[in-house]
């Protein structure tokens, strides 16, 4: 009797301590609160491709072609998720930024001019955003001359004095923001049925215009610069290749959620701007004010709104991440845990670019087609550089180990990033031969007619 | 001074004046003499490269070598992997500058010439990671040598003596034969090497632990962020790990093997000593936010009667860790707590002083499930420096210390 009072006293101890370790170690709260803690570049990067000339690309889109350009939106998300993949794949296996690998297997020269392309380019895009904060300012009432430098000055002071851990939260309630063009289409009470079948089914169009708009679109939402942002994202966060399960899950949640504010954003203007023939929209603004007497003030309102959103938040991401590009590529201390004094490079870089892309805006004269003009060639020229420097590391097994591409993913990165480059190529050429002869259907115009507007 | 930017893609020619090759790698022994360019490596084309030796070179300048040998009597190259390769494993890649403490890329390095009865030895003397190396690399081929020279004289210069470089290579069998010794990692501060050690990437980061002796990894695991530990400690060899953890503190050690993974933290307790592993599992039973989750275990008790000789003796003589010994927990005969002595006030006194009249008033303590917040108001409002936590029964199990509650509340803000 007492052996057996000792031997489950004894037992019921053993148990209770192997309760005790499982409280500790809790198994499914740890897996969610791990998922949540590698959450963010990927969902982060892939909605600020939405920026201003996004949302005025695509508001150009819907207004002019209607629903016939979603079933673009398919193919696009894949060649999204394709390249950004990688790049979260390199960034979690080697635990290295892109500029640091380039830097590291093709010499100094090769990344000198990587980050001059990289900061020409994102000055300009920076200019671009600040222009589209100038903008829907106008539309809510606000004096470009009184948002712009006080949104200059909220995203300085967000990156400089915010932690890691702060901004990236700011970034995801951004994130959140984009859901008012999902309100701003179910107001515009769009032909769901149409936009379902449009998206579904491809219906190529072979007219310039027409291809000139899908050219457009690629353009805007597949960045060079947001490569080196997510890869950067993830290092930052210490992502390791046991969890890069869920860096995967969130580029791919990142990619699809882009895309879906690309499509609400495109049916909201194909059912009012393009049904009521108001296809000369060339702006986010113009379309924000036309969608005041089609679908209420409020979807207008928050057309406006989601153009600052997006505006604001490229506009801390764009500069930062030039200045880590930079700053890492030529061996400069980076990143936003460091402070001023530990990284003057960084700071000041990111500070320059800040001033001066608001500077721009700002000034009565600025020509700011033609800083437009030069960022499109530069991404142009740019984005394939990058994509052949990320194909050609992620496949080396030496860096990747058993991470390097499968065939069928090099099949398809390969042949999306061909498409790319020769679709960017197309709109490099159109931009500098021949903006007038494409009239003022293209993309590209839509974006120079709402720069001149200033 | 020469650059090895200079160097690399020189014209070689041997003694009868005939060209050789071009200078593709240049090799340093690290076996021979660290800091001496002890091959250079010769690429003729089609044709297998050949090495010259550091004695069969004559003189050095910029785009040109001159050999004092026959180019029969250069060897054939064989790679081998305990030679440390300038463009290879130097040139662009990070460093640890273990004077400025910090991870730098490599933008050029810095060689001196050294004549030797008829030959010339190049030996390092400093790694460029300024701006006059950056200008180099980028100008070099297309401007004259003497013009960038002149340019790179009127540019602040930023470079780093050799002997302070600790160089980082991620394979742990290269870096034994490279003879990479981690001797001057080991004196920096532990605070100082995991900062270091965060910046660079996983695999670099495991080869430096793994060269690290069991101490400073402990005491440079215990710096780094949460989510570092975890993955360092996952990747060692569990018995490896087993002894880091013997060396850390409790209460950190416990934190930690909770983090890893259910496997890996069974293998780990089971390759710890048993008085250490079963005290890092007693610890475990508590909440990671409560008094009990917070608290270190080695502590020092002693009874009221002890005197200050004894307890000296007694902390001597079982080489109890000093650097967090702020207070003595005392107890009663009932084994209950009954105050503490501050290690301050016991330096003052004399040798037969008793414990219970150096004791300190208010007798503070804290339960094992009081929450996190509790044990900050307290710190707050005592000025403690540490805290006994005490049983149900009043009964002392261990004290924390307020460089715990800082690094907690800092992971807060």
């Amino acid at each position: 009797m007492n052996t057996w009072i000792t031997i489950t006293d004894r037992f019921s101890r053993l148990t209770e301590r192997g309760k005790d370790f499982n409280r500790r170690t809790r198994p499914w709260r740890k897996r969610i609160a791990l998922f949540l803690a590698v959450v963010g570049p990927g969902l982060i990067t892939s909605n600020v491709d939405n920026d201003a000339g996004g949302i005025s690309t695509y508001t150009g889109a819907g207004a002019q072609f209607g629903y016939t350009l979603l079933w673009s939106l398919i193919p696009m998300t894949i060649a999204l998720y394709v390249s950004e993949e990688m790049c979260a794949r390199m960034g979690v296996v080697t635990g290295k930024g892109l500029s640091d690998l380039i830097r590291e297997e093709f010499g100094f020269r090769s990344t000198f001019f990587v980050m001059i392309a990289a900061l020409a380019v994102d000055l300009a895009n920076t200019v671009a955003e600040f222009a589209g904060v100038a903008e829907s300012s106008q539309v809510l009432h606000v004096s470009k001359y009184i948002a712009v430098p006080l949104a200059a000055i909220a995203v300085w002071l967000l990156v400089v004095y915010g932690s890691y851990k702060i901004v990236e939260k700011i970034f995801l309630v951004a994130c959140a923001f984009y859901l008012s063009y999902v309100a701003s289409a179910f107001l515009a009470h769009p032909d769901w049925l149409t936009a379902a079948k449009a998206t579904v089914i491809p219906s190529a169009h072979f007219n310039a215009p027409y291809l000139l708009m899908l050219t457009g679109l690629v353009g805007t939402t597949i960045a060079p610069w947001q490569f080196f942002y997510l890869q950067a994202g993830f290092v930052e966060k210490r992502v390791g290749p046991r969890q890069y399960k869920h860096a995967r899950l969130d580029v791919l949640v990142g990619s699809i959620t882009c895309m879906v504010i690309v499509f609400f954003i495109i049916v909201c203007c194909a059912s009012t701007l393009n049904a009521k023939g108001l296809t000369s929209i060339s702006s986010a603004a113009e379309a924000a004010q036309a969608l005041v007497p089609l679908a209420g003030k409020w979807a207008g309102f928050l057309f406006a709104f989601g153009l600052l959103n997006a505006s604001l938040f490229a506009a801390s991401i764009l500069p930062l991440s030039t200045a880590h590009v930079i700053c890492e590529g030529m061996g400069f201390e980076a990143g936003l845990d460091r402070k001023f004094k530990e990284a003057p490079t960084f700071y000041s870089l990111y500070t320059m670019l800040i001033v001066v892309g608001a500077g721009i805006v700002l000034l009565p004269k600025a020509p700011l087609w033609k800083i437009l003009i030069y960022s499109q060639v530069g991404n142009g020229i740019w984005l394939p550089i990058v994509l052949i420097f990320i194909l050609l590391l992620i496949n080396r097994r030496d860096l990747m180990g058993d991470f390097v591409n499968t065939w069928i993913f090099n099949v398809v990165a390969w042949a999306s990033s061909i498409i790319m480059i020769i679709l960017t190529l197309i709109l490099m050429y159109a931009a500098v031969f021949e903006p007038a002869s494409t009239g003022l259907s293209s993309a590209f115009i839509h974006r120079l007619h709402w720069f001149r507007s200033f | 001074m020469l650059h090895a930017t200079e160097i690399l893609g020189a014209e070689a020619h041997d003694s009868a004046g005939n060209f050789v090759g071009r200078v593709k790698e240049m090799f340093i022994v690290p076996d021979e003499t660290p800091n001496r360019i002890s091959r250079l490596l010769l690429g003729r084309g089609q044709y297998r490269p050949l090495v010259a030796r550091y004695d069969q070179i004559g003189s050095v300048a910029p785009g040109r070598v001159q050999l004092c040998a026959e180019e029969s009597a250069l060897e054939l190259y064989q790679p081998n992997e305990a030679w440390l390769a300038m463009r290879k494993d130097l040139l662009d890649q990070q460093i640890i500058d273990t004077n400025g403490r910090k991870v730098v890329r490599v933008n050029d390095v810095d060689m001196q010439e050294h004549k030797t009865n008829g030959s010339v030895e190049l030996r390092i003397t400093e790694v460029g990671v300024g701006l006059p190396s950056a200008v180099g690399r980028l100008l070099h081929g297309i401007v004259p040598p003497m013009a960038i020279r002149r340019l790179q004289a009127k540019l602040p210069a930023r470079s780093i003596r050799w002997e302070f470089v600790n160089l980082i290579e991620s394979d742990p069998l290269r870096r034994v034969k490279l003879k990479l010794s981690s001797e001057r990692l080991a004196k920096l501060h532990p605070a100082d090497l995991a900062d270091i050690v965060e910046e660079l990437s996983p695999a670099e980061r495991q080869s430096i632990f793994d060269s690290l002796d069991e101490e400073t990894a402990a005491e440079t695991i215990a710096e780094l962020d949460k989510r570092l530990q975890t993955q360092v400690v996952e990747k060692l060899d569990p018995e490896k790990a087993a002894d880091i953890l013997e060396e850390m503190n409790p209460d950190e050690a416990a934190d930690l093997i909770a983090n890893l993974a259910p496997e890996k933290s069974r293998e780990v307790l089971e390759e710890m000593e048993h008085r250490e592993a079963h005290e890092v599992q007693e610890l475990m039973r508590f909440d990671e936010n409560t008094a009990g989750g917070m608290m270190n275990t080695e502590i020092v008790v002693v009874g009221e009667d002890a005197t200050r000789g004894e307890v000296v003796d007694y902390i001597r003589f079982h080489e109890i860790s000093l650097d967090q010994l702020d207070n003595i927990v005392m107890i009663n005969r009932e084994a209950v707590l009954a105050g503490t002595v501050p290690v301050a006030r016991l330096v003052l006194s004399s040798s037969d002083e008793r414990m219970g009249d150096l004791a300190f008033v208010p007798l503070l303590s804290v339960k094992t499930d009081a929450n996190e917040n509790e044990v900050y108001e307290l710190f707050d409002k005592y000025n403690l420096r540490s805290l006994t936590v005490v049983s149900d029964q009043s009964r002392p199990l261990g004290t924390i210390t307020v460089d715990d509650v800082v690094s907690r509340l800092m992971a807060k803000v």
